[in-house]
């Protein structure tokens, strides 16, 4: 099956471009930008000779020894993104996206962070190319992951705080689309989900898509199979897209993890397949949301920062409703047991958006035979989750 | 023809131009907004815009993006702007045009949607986050319905999608003065007498210029090249200093735009 998106970047119903008319055209420019770079020799060698050497890919396939033992099920493979350079998998689409701004000219950049990581890898890769760098962040974000807001500091980009809505990635994406549009002709918007208008979703998925491709090698190398399950958490969706897609078309089982949250009431998680989860349009594109019944968009709550958001990546939304991916949530008590069961287990402190999938993988490992081959990714490390876990454990 | 068409034929034949206030519906309550916009009409809009509220307004600068917050909080819906409409249009003629993102009439059902705009009287409606491409579908169920689908144009826009937008345009064309977020500016920029001037030859639509307009220069400025001015921001800022007073607030500001009414403009 063929899983890219037509030309107007819709997979399905899903895509598209939803925003006011000044953005069109740097829209246009950059997607000429971004399709004339997608199957380039040069581009491509560029961009993967950061990945080796300045990122460190690609990152090991590690078989998660203990974790299996302990829960006496499928083998467990952890797909170690949070090796990374900056810790986490946002990087990749940073190296790609930082390229093609330089080959279009732009000289100042922005971007949104919810958690911190996307935010904290963009300001790497301006550090790197000597560009100008700044980041917005909702307030609640930047008081839950202080220690990424100083990192972006010492790195040289401004932060500005976002103070609108639930102060979470979603308010960010807007005050960065706001920026956007008013300095269009000097400033490249470096998206850091597979989410907003064509063509984010499709550039962001196929930069990513290193960590499948890595995966699928190194499974065939030790294993010499593909995997019966793959496990990612889904926050907009570039981590898991990342994993999913060079599987599509395999005979390879998919689970998309959402944050469960305090629980299934509208408001208190961000599971966009869950009751209250709908068709609509925010910021950009027509996928999946949460909101009320007069098309408000809802608050959300994770415990995890890059997980809290209202929508999801349109891709995503089209494999939902293809079948093709499982979409399940788990809650914050469940994430945070995961945390700490991988930490004692395998000495691996997750990040908590990437605890959802360990807490998937632990709940469903046992049930699965010994036989069988899961892959986890882990998306981040958990460093920057400390100040969150010692506020939670002294609560 | 639209009643949107006509009032814009009536200036065309009297040499005037047009002056267009926005305000965000139920902000500093629903009572309220109804008296500000009989208000606008009495002091000589030609058209009014009625903002639907939203959560995640991209497009606004920090202005309306409180007035929406405000209007939200005290629980308005969009049933409750087409009520509001639908009680203005008991009582004045002057075209209504609602301004809206896309989402909350997607949740009401876009089919629905058509006919309580027409059953509310209300001429037409613009969305701040449907461009042209993605406007079609829409624009056949609104034209069944009689209502006009306004299109925005932009300094970024190039001209082949000028020659586009203008081809399917109806009412009159929402030309924003320059890249940015709605909000009120110490100057126009000069792109929006260029861009009104690109336009020009791709359509015999009247024109309205939008986006940072908040003085009678201003105004004056606009109507040298354009058929209409809409100033949004500056009206709304004035309802948020005196919510509690609003309707005066709102004609002693609308009254500082007057003087070039008296040129030629506006008679009320």
């Amino acid at each position: 099956m063929n899983y890219e998106p037509n030309e107007q970047g819709y997979w399905g119903e899903y895509g598209g471009r939803f925003v006011p008319e000044t953005l069109v055209a740097p829209l246009d420019e950059l997607t000429t930008g971004y399709l004339a770079i997608r199957d380039d020799p040069d581009f491509q060698a560029e961009f993967h000779d950061l990945l080796i050497n300045y990122v460190g890919r690609p990152s090991p396939l590690y078989f998660a020894k203990r974790l299996t033992e302990t829960l006496g099920g499928a083998k467990i493979y952890l797909k170690r993104e949070d090796l990374n350079h900056t810790g986490a998998h946002k990087i990749n689409n940073c190296i790609g996206q930082i390229l093609l701004a330089r080959r279009m000219g732009k000289k100042r950049i922005i971007a949104e962070t919810g958690a911190g990581q996307h935010g904290v890898a963009t300001a790497t890769v301006c550090a790197l190319f000597g560009l100008e760098c700044v980041v917005y962040m909702g307030t609640e974000d930047m008081r839950r992951q202080e220690l990424n807001v100083f990192r972006m500091r010492l790195l040289g980009a401004e932060v500005r705080g976002v103070d609108s809505g639930s102060r979470t990635l979603k308010d960010a994406i807007n005050e960065a689309l706001r920026d956007w549009v008013t300095n269009v002709d000097t400033t490249y918007y470096l998206l850091g989900s597979a989410l907003g208008p064509h063509p984010y979703p499709l550039m962001v998925r196929d930069f990513q898509s290193v960590i499948g491709r890595e995966a699928r090698e190194q499974i065939l190398e030790k294993e010499e199979r593909l995997p019966d399950v793959l496990v990612a958490c889904v926050g907009g969706g570039s981590n898991s897209i990342g994993l999913f897609h060079p599987f599509l078309n395999d005979n390879v089982r998919m689970i998309g993890v959402e944050a469960g949250g305090r629980s299934s009431e509208l408001g208190e998680h961000a599971a966009r397949f869950m009751d209250g989860g709908s068709v609509g349009v925010l910021q950009g594109t027509k996928s999946y949301l949460l909101q009320n019944d007069d098309g408000q968009i809802a608050l959300t709550h994770s415990v995890s920062a890059g997980l809290d958001y209202a929508s999801i990546g349109p891709e995503h939304a089209f494999l939902h409703d293809a079948d093709r991916v499982e979409y399940v949530s788990c809650s914050d008590t469940e994430a945070l047991a995961g945390f700490k069961t991988l930490s004692e287990t395998e000495g691996i402190i997750p990040a908590l958006e990437s605890s959802h999938a360990v807490a998937h993988a632990i709940k469903i490992a046992p049930d699965l035979g010994k036989d069988s081959i899961m892959i986890v990714n882990l998306s981040g490390r958990g460093d920057k989750d400390i100040n969150t876990i010692m506020e939670i454990g002294s609560n | 023809m639209s009643n949107i068409a006509k009032t814009f034929n009536e200036l065309r034949s009297s040499g005037r131009k047009g002056f267009i206030p926005f305000v965000t519906a139920g902000d500093p309550d629903l009572p309220t907004s109804l008296s500000i916009i009989l208000k606008l009409a009495e002091l000589g809009a030609d058209v009014i815009e009625l903002g639907v509220p939203f959560s995640d307004p991209m497009a606004d600068g920090p202005t309306i993006q409180r007035s929406s917050q405000r209007s939200l909080e005290g629980g308005t819906t969009l049933q409750d702007v087409l009520d509001l409409a639908k009680n203005f249009r008991s009582r004045s003629t002057v075209p209504l045009v609602l301004f809206s993102y896309l989402n909350p009439v997607l949740r009401f059902g876009v089919e629905r949607f058509g006919q309580e705009v027409q059953k509310a009287g209300i001429d037409g409606v613009l969305f701040t986050d449907v461009i042209e491409d993605e406007a079609a579908a829409l624009s056949k169920s609104f034209a069944e319905y009689e209502i006009d689908l306004i299109s925005l144009i932009a300094p970024t826009t190039t001209d082949e999608r000028l020659g586009t937008i203008c081809a399917t345009a109806r009412g009159f064309i929402y030309a924003v003065s320059r890249a940015g977020v709605t909000g009120a500016q110490a100057s126009t920029s000069d792109a929006a007498e260029a861009l009104v001037d690109r336009s020009r030859k791709f359509t015999d639509l009247p024109i309205a210029v939008g986006f940072g307009i908040s003085t009678s220069e201003q105004i004056s400025d606009v109507w040298r090249y354009a058929d209409a001015a809409i100033v949004g921001s500056a009206i709304v800022a004035a309802i948020e200093k005196q919510p509690q007073n609003a309707v005066a607030a709102v004609d002693s500001f609308v009254r500082t735009l007057l003087p070039p009414f008296a040129n030629g403009g506006l008679e009320t």
